[in-house]
């Protein structure tokens, strides 16, 4: 069915990606193409992968951007891009078959591979780029959130997190229930004025992203002039040195 | 947006189809057709309509599993377009029926003349709502888009209409009026399309597709090496210069060659008239298969702005 739930999930799971602590490592894309090429996802295909154009599946790319802010500020940031489990996901709603969907009990936003006949429309309705046709197999793939890994008793319960957030070595990827004001992604968003890309489409995403913190907001002043030296031995030295 | 071939045959193909359906049922409502041309006509137009949905079935990843499409017609303009679409048959094949046994069933003309022009109707409009729905694509998301699809198979199916009519020796009075009226009306609202794709705001910035504010910002290291299906699906471009070279032969082609030969049938006897009118069917058409082209590798997405896009 791709009516989107009638209410509101009663949890909202999701990632918090931090942009600040981000150092575009890749880590997470690989553990991503890792975990889902044997996962329910799997088969997450390369086509040629040793061939001179390589092309596959990945459902989290890790995009390098500059970015100068107000204050005039540039820096490098890296933007991982993967699903957002949107509240308004249209990828969910122009489906024609079914096959897209959001669960009601969590939001996560997933596909039935076994009902989807590959249209591509979903992709096309996906602002974000999240969704990834799969030629070999003529079906459309898209990150789950892990559900066989969050969901699996077999693993410890330290493990039941998703591949890219338990791969971070920056720990610049967290998990969690956002409908939640009292979850540590929630109380992360609210400290760090998390956003969403896009915002103004109205799609809702339930990821967030930290923007960039000001490098006084770290404890990293930048170096004021001191002026003249104290002291009369001090000032001999710097007129010593000024020469 | 990647420009396939497939989508574009069937939008042109059943756009234009509906189109003869729709103006053929509107004319059983007034009036009884002829028998031969009314056959003909539904004959031509279920081919067109025919060809077109099998060849979108052929850009599915999936075909054997087609039949699933039609099953989320409450959530879905793509669903709602499938139901439409096969609907269209039963009443078109009742009217063909009306009109072969008209002692038996003459009484049915009306009852399956309404709902075969309503229905057509509907398939254009949910047809065009499948791309004016898309968000991230700013060049489709406007009611604007319902209004080129509906003109442009209407104008299509009203030029094969009187291409056929011709053919079958027929002399109608009012011909060419309506056909001029339909093809200047189709070419300004398509001019109205180019003149939107081009003039209107870009849309989202790249600062936008990071959810920073107050930011400005541009891609400087890509994720990955190759070409992957984002950048196929999502990412053509054409150059401005080849567009607008395009743009011209749609127009020379699709329009003012059409108008022109409809036109010249006011001073032609019966017959050249009737192949001018045939030429100018099948040229309207090319012009609509390369104004299609256009629709789909004009419009930007706003993926692309992970990908070196300055607005989409």
């Amino acid at each position: 069915m791709t009516s989107l739930p009638a209410s509101p999930p009663p949890k909202r799971l999701g990632l918090v990606i931090d942009l600040d602590t981000c150092v575009g490592c890749q880590a997470c894309a690989v553990a991503c193409k890792g975990w889902n090429s044997a996962g329910i996802t799997a088969p997450l295909p390369d086509i040629e992968p040793y061939g001179t154009a390589p092309d596959g599946v990945w459902l989290n790319r890790v995009h390098g951007f500059e970015a100068t802010f107000d204050d005039g500020r540039t820096r490098t940031l890296s933007f991982p891009r993967s699903c957002l489990h949107c509240e308004n996901a249209a990828c969910v709603t122009v489906c024609p078959t079914g096959a897209s969907y959001k669960r009601a009990a969590d939001g996560i936003v997933l596909v039935d591979e076994s009902k989807c006949i590959g249209c591509k429309l979903c992709s096309w309705a996906c602002p974000y780029g999240a969704r990834e046709f799969d030629s070999t197999n003529g079906v459309m793939k898209k990150c789950t959130l892990c559900i066989d890994r969050i969901e699996n008793e077999t693993l410890p319960e330290a493990e039941r997190e998703p591949a890219c957030v338990r791969t971070c070595p920056a720990h610049a990827r967290h998990f969690g229930d956002l409908a939640d004001p009292d979850s540590d992604v929630s109380k992360l968003v609210e400290a760090r004025g998390g956003t969403a890309p896009l915002e103004g489409l109205g799609y809702r995403p339930t990821n967030r992203y930290l923007p960039p913190r000001k490098p006084v907001e770290m404890g990293a002043a930048p170096l004021e002039p001191t002026g003249e030296p104290e002291g009369k031995l001090l000032q001999w030295v710097d007129k010593l040195f000024s020469r | 947006m990647h420009p396939a071939f497939s989508v574009i045959l069937f939008t042109v193909s059943s756009g234009t189809g509906y189109g003869m359906l729709f103006w053929l049922g509107l004319h059983s409502l007034a009036m009884r057709p002829s028998a031969l041309l009314g056959l003909v006509v539904i004959g031509v137009a279920l081919a067109l309509i025919t060809i077109g949905l099998l060849s979108s079935t052929f850009h599915l990843g999936r075909p054997e599993r087609a039949w699933r499409a039609l099953s989320q017609w409450r959530s879905s303009w793509l669903a709602r377009e499938g139901v439409a679409a096969i609907a269209v048959y039963p009443p078109a094949l009742l009217l063909a029926a009306s009109l072969l046994y008209p002692d038996r069933l003459a009484s049915w003309i009306l009852p399956a003349s309404l709902p075969m022009a309503a229905l057509a109707l509907v398939t254009v409009i949910c047809t065009a709502m499948i791309y004016a729905s898309l968000k991230p694509i700013r060049e489709w998301h406007a009611l604007r888009t319902v209004l080129l699809y509906g003109i442009s198979g209407g104008t299509g199916g009203l030029v094969w209409i009187a291409a056929i009519t011709r053919l079958l020796g027929y002399d109608p009075p009012f011909l060419v009026a309506p056909l001029v009226v339909a093809i200047s009306g189709c070419w300004l609202i398509v001019r109205l399309y180019w003149h939107h794709v081009d003039r209107a705001p870009k849309g989202h910035t790249v600062a936008d597709a990071l959810g920073l504010e107050g930011a400005t910002a541009r891609a400087v290291e890509p994720a990955h090496t190759e070409t992957n299906y984002l950048q196929r699906e999502m990412g053509f471009v054409i150059a401005r210069r080849h567009a607008a070279k395009l743009r011209r032969v749609a127009e020379l082609l699709g329009f003012a060659l059409p108008a022109a030969l409809a036109l010249l049938t006011l001073v032609l006897p019966l017959t050249a008239g009737a192949i001018a009118l045939a030429v100018a069917a099948l040229a309207t058409t090319a012009g609509m298969l390369i104004q299609r082209w256009l629709f789909f590798a004009e419009a930007t997405h706003t993926v692309t702005l992970y990908y070196g896009a300055e607005r989409a």
